[in-house]
Formats: structure tokens, sequence, C-alpha cells
């Protein structure tokens, strides 16, 4: 049976596990039926060329993963940003471990999809925003929805703003010989609030892990939101991400994606702007090696005047490794002064890594500034001739220039003790020992 | 400390040094002159080993050790140092960060222990004082948006920092106003002692007022077609290059 086949069988299955008079449910029915209808995205479609699913759909993935064997915070504490005080939601093999977490209700709500789904308090909101962002035509995000059970609930209601950080943390422990996971969150940040958000997916096992997640976040009026992605999974582990934002009037949302590893990992991050003078901003710093392979694929979508995107995505390309950058901005008719800014520079470091980079625009207003620029590259020889006349060695010379080349994008990260774990992540990538913090 | 027998290098097929011959002892500061597209530039980049020069013929002895298998940083950590024409841009690096780096790889070369972060910080400040250069310029991005003066400034900067034997100086005085030669002069002029050697590149005598050469000589078509004393760079100011270029072909 192939993967397609097992997933429309074992939603009989699934079925049998929740509340089906839940109006969710019919949510989840109509997905179902997209997904059977549409089926896994093949590379014979545009979106696609460059990404084939078809490897994973070969492996005889578990659906619904066995109660998880508890794990010990000491050998799980590397994965969380320990040095600073955080609140956690935890999952091991898609199942929440309240052990593991901290969780908050107070005055805002940091806590499960499971809990919320179920939970007359939650009702409204659920109503409001569930599934209002995601799209309705993506067969994967169609079948996440299908699934949907557990996942990050977090709401920040009117002019607040959690006192820190959010940690979403996704385990896997490989009980089962491989497992998919299709964890969903839902992120509602209204009028004048704040929030800060760092998701990780991990993998503690050599079996195969598919993670097929959906996100969905919400910025009400002037809500300023950042979520940071650290991607540093194991190389039998594949991630495919969507993420959803709805933005509206005055509100700054970023999105920054950390892909230093896994097996193969799709970042689909889409940003719907419905109001004026909103930012978006969309950061990515991508440095892989053996086969690794990152796709990303970003939309920005400027509904409304007077608004702003900027994309800056690096990336470093080493032994058979391959990257996509795929940026689309729409400028509808209606956003005139608009300012996108587009920008994706790559560096190969070995002969048999490549990458595919391509800007999308499509801007039907005629007062907007868009710009877009893409590179691919080698180190500058002039500029490395230049620090080796100074007595830097080859090899430190060459960290020492790609080092700096990907961690500008760490300006904007504005937690800094994510800064300098990432800032750290980035000179073990590149096995450079520097005396200094740039 | 330097000497150059028959030097023959070029890119590919175009031969641009042919035949240079230059004998440099400690304590002395020689000065090369000559038109634009007499092989200065391709001089100081073959003493430093830049890979896109081939030397054909002759060969460079620093220090009775011939050059020629070493790589750019070996001949830095041996004690020679360029002060680029054109120093490179790198974004994303700072000075400071760049200078230790520098320092701390040359000592490590040498056997010797990394410099105590203290230490560091006292010498940067004080070869910067040297140099006039304000603090708030240590912590931007090497050579990024710098003007033609602060780069060339940062290089004498550099140069301080790492003491070099051999320094060579390539169109230092260019893109300087008068106020910035002086400056850099005077920080070279502070440097200079019995046991280290400079190499002056310019194409005007200008600077050879401020910094003045044991020895001048003339570059044209690759090679020394003259040498003398620093009158001899005063002749040239006046007579300009073409009588060389005639007696060359003479």
């Amino acid at each position: 049976m192939d993967l397609k086949d097992k997933l429309l069988a074992s939603f009989m299955a699934f079925e049998n596990q929740v509340d089906i008079d839940n109006p969710v449910h019919e949510i989840r029915s109509e997905a179902i039926r997209i997904f059977e209808n549409k089926g896994f995205p093949h590379r014979r479609m545009e979106a696609w060329k460059y990404t084939s699913l078809a490897g994973l759909q070969q492996v005889d993935f578990s659906i619904f993963p066995k109660e998880s064997q508890g794990l010990e915070y000491k050998d799980v504490k590397r994965y969380f940003l320990h040095e600073t005080d955080t609140y956690k939601i935890v999952f091991i093999d898609g199942i929440y471990s309240s052990y593991l977490s901290e969780t908050t209700h107070d005055g805002v709500d940091i806590c499960l999809m499971s809990a919320a789904l179920n939970k007359p308090m939650y009702k409204p909101v659920i109503e409001l925003y569930f599934n209002r962002a995601a799209s309705r035509e993506d067969s994967l995000t169609n079948l996440n929805t299908a699934f949907t059970r557990e996942g990050a609930y977090i709401y920040i209601p009117k002019n607040k703003a959690p006192r820190k950080p959010v940690e979403i943390l996704h385990l896997a422990t490989g009980n089962e010989a491989s497992l998919m996971l299709q964890p969903r969150n839902l992120i509602v940040v209204e009028e004048n609030a704040e929030l800060q958000v760092i998701e990780r997916h991990q993998s503690l096992t050599t079996n195969e892990v598919l993670t097929n997640s959906v996100t969905e976040i919400f910025a009400g009026q002037n809500a300023i939101v950042d979520y940071y992605k650290v991607q540093n999974d194991k190389q039998s582990a594949s991630l495919i991400d969507n993420t959803y934002i709805d933005q509206k009037k005055g509100s700054q949302v970023s999105v920054h994606t950390f892909s230093f590893g896994g097996k193969l990992t799709r970042n689909n991050l889409n940003f719907h702007q419905d109001g004026q003078h909103v930012n978006s901003v969309l950061k990515g710093v991508t440095i892989l090696g053996e086969k690794q392979h990152v796709d990303h694929h970003t939309l920005v979508h400027h509904q409304q005047p007077d608004s702003e995107s900027h994309q800056d995505y690096k990336g470093i390309f080493g032994e058979q490794s391959t990257g996509v950058f795929n940026g689309k901005i729409i400028v509808d008719r209606i956003a005139q002064k608009t300012n996108a800014f587009q920008q994706n520079n790559n560096l190969l470091i070995s002969d048999k890594s490549s990458v595919n980079t391509k800007p999308q625009l499509e801007i039907f207003a005629d007062d907007v500034k868009c710009s877009h620029g893409c590179t691919v590259g080698q180190l500058d020889r002039d500029a490395l001739y230049y620090l080796r006349t100074k007595g830097i060695p080859k090899r430190e010379a060459e960290a020492l220039l790609m080092y700096a080349f990907a961690n500008n994008v760490l300006e904007s990260v504005r937690i800094p003790a994510l800064k300098l774990r990432i800032n750290k992540l980035i000179a073990d990538k590149l096995e450079v020992r520097l005396g200094f913090d740039l | 400390m330097l000497k150059i027998k028959d030097l023959h290098a070029g890119v590919e097929d175009k031969k641009i040094l042919k035949g240079i011959d230059l004998e440099m002892k400690p304590g002395e500061i020689h000065a090369i002159m000559g038109p634009n597209g007499s092989g200065k530039s391709t001089l100081a980049s073959v003493i430093t080993g830049k890979e896109d020069f081939e030397v054909t013929q002759g060969k460079i002895l620093f220090e009775g050790e011939d050059l020629d298998d070493l790589s750019p940083e070996e001949r830095a950590h041996r004690g020679i140092f360029l002060s680029f024409q054109y120093p490179v841009e790198i974004p994303g690096v700072t000075v400071t960060n760049f200078m230790k780096t520098a320092i701390n790889e040359t000592r490590k070369a040498r056997g010797l222990e990394e410099m105590p972060a203290n230490e560091m910080l006292r010498q940067i400040r004080e070869k910067a004082e040297l140099l006039e250069i304000d603090r708030k310029f240590l912590s931007r991005s090497l050579n990024e948006g710098f003007s033609g003066g602060e780069k060339k400034r940062n290089e004498i900067f550099q140069m301080a920092m790492l003491e070099p034997k051999l320094a060579i100086l390539d169109e230092t005085d260019s893109g300087l106003d008068i106020d910035a030669l002086r400056v850099v002069a005077a920080g070279v002029n502070r440097l200079r002692n019995q046991e280290n050697a400079f190499l002056v590149i310019t194409h005007y005598q200008r600077l050879l007022d401020y910094i003045v050469p044991d020895f001048v000589h003339v570059m044209h078509d690759g090679k020394i077609v003259k040498s003398g004393t620093k009158d001899l760079a005063l002749e040239l100011e006046e007579k300009g290059y073409d009588w060389i270029k005639q007696e060359a072909v003479l």
C-alpha cells in the first residue's frame, strides 16, 4: 500500500479517536476529500520541480504513534534554549509531554491544540481562526488539516505580551520503525499584543521521520510577532513546513528560518497582508552538507496599500547538498505604495552542490517599489588573497568569509540567547573556530 | 633581506615582469616608480604570492629562503606585508576582529601563544592613535564604505599591528589628500627601524617628500631600467617618464 492509500485508510481509524460531532470535524472531512483528489505533489508541478517526495512515499510510515516512553529533561536539554527562561510546549512522537512543558493561562493561553479543540471556552477563537489562513487548495496542507488533533495553541489577547518567549519542540524518539507526524499549530496575537516563538523539530532516532506541519499565525492590528524556526535535524528526518500568516493593519511579523540539517526540508512560508502599513520580514540562513536538501518557497501577498516586505535568504551549499529558493511576490492592484524587497545569495563550496533560485513577481499596481536580486557564486578570490597576505591561512580565511556572509542575517534576531546559539551553530557547521563574536 | 634575481612572471600567456633584479637590506627604503602598466603592482603581487601570477624564470629569496613554494599566508608569517592599492571590502568582519584573527594566526604560525585580549586591545588603541584612527572606525566592517583615505590609513594601521620585516606599500599615496598623506607618512616613519625594510611603489614623487627613500628604481615594460638615489625621483618629477622610455628603447 502506498502512503496516500495508507493515509486515507487511516483516516477512518482516526475518526474513531476524535469527536466527530465537533464542527472542526467537518473541516477535517472536507480536507481529506481534497487530499484524496489531489494526492501528493509531484515533480511535474512547477512548485515541486526541484523537490521530490517520491522516495518518502515508499517508506512504510506509522501514522499513529504509540504512547512514547518518557524522556528525561537532561537528555533533551540541548534542544531547548536553556540559557534563557521560556514557556515550553513539548511533544514526543506527536503526543504532548506535560512533564517537559511549561504552559500558562495567566492572561494569555500558551497550551495545546487538543485542549483548544475540545473545551467550550476556546470555541469562539477556534471558530474565528482555525483553518482561516491555511490554504484550501494545497494538498499537503489539507492532509494536515484532515488529521488535526494536536499541536501548539497560543492565544495572546489584546494589549498583552507574555513575559518570555515560547518554545515549541517536537521530538521524535523512533519507537516506531518510521514515523509520520502532523502537528497543527494555531497562533493568534490580537491587537497591540506581542509574541516571540522558537520552533524546532528534532529526531532522536536514525529511523525515518516525516513531519508535515501546518502553522497558522494571525497578527491583529499593530501586533508584533517574531517567529524563529530552527531546522538542524538528523539525516533521517524530513520536514514539510507550511506556515500561513495573516496580518492586519500596522502589524509586524518576522519569520527567521535557520536550516542547517535534515534529509529533505520544504518550507512553504506564506504571508498575507490584509491591512495598510503592514511589515513582513522573511529571513533565512541555510548551511548544508552531505546530501541534504532544503527548498524555500515564499509567498508575500500585498493586498492593501502602504505596506512593506523584506526578504533576505542566504545559503551555503557544500558536498552534495542542494537548495531551492522560490520567492513569489504578489502586489494587488489596490496595493499602491508597496515596498517589496527580496534578496537571495548563495555560495556553492563544492563542485557537486547546486542551487536553483527564482524570483516570481506578479505586480498589478503601478506605484510600487519592488526589488529583487539573486546570486550564486563562489568565495571572492580577491578577498581571500587579501586576508591571506595579512597572515590568515586559506582555510580560516574561507571560513571567515562564509561566516560573515551568513551571519549578517542574524542582525534582526531579537532574542539575544538565540542569536548567540545560532551564531555558534553557524560556526560549528562551518567548522570555524573564531576567537571572537562577530 | 630581499633578493630578487632575474624574475620573469606573467598571467597565462602574457609576460609582465621581464627580468627584475633587486636587493634590499634591513633598514633600507626603496622606491619603485614608473608609468602605469610598467609592472609595479605585479611585482608586489608576485612577492606576496598571488596565485594568478606564474613565475616563469628567476627567483625571490627572503632572508635566504626561496619564496616560490610558499603560500601568501606563509610569506606573511615570515614577515612580508602588502599595503594594497585597492583594499578589498569585507562586509561582516569588523576591523578589530580581522586584526585579532590576523595577529593570532600569525603568532600561531610562529609557535607563539595567542595574544592576551587586554594586550591586543591596548595595542589596537595605541596603533589606531598613531594613525589618528577614530575608535568607532574599528567596529566597522573591514573597508566597507571606507573612503579612499580611510582604506589606506587602515592598511598602514594593519602594518603597525603586524610589524612586518618587509613592508610593500603599493600606491599608498593615491587617493590621499595632503593631510592624510602626512599622517600615513608619519606612521611609516615611526615604524621604521634598522631591522625592517620598505618597498614603496608610487607613480608620483610626492610621497617621497615624506618617506625619504635610500634608493629609487624606475620600472618600464617589466624591467628596472634605472636605479639611483632620491635625486632620481626629483628628476622624474621634472622631466616625466618619456625620457626613461626613450632611453630604454635605445
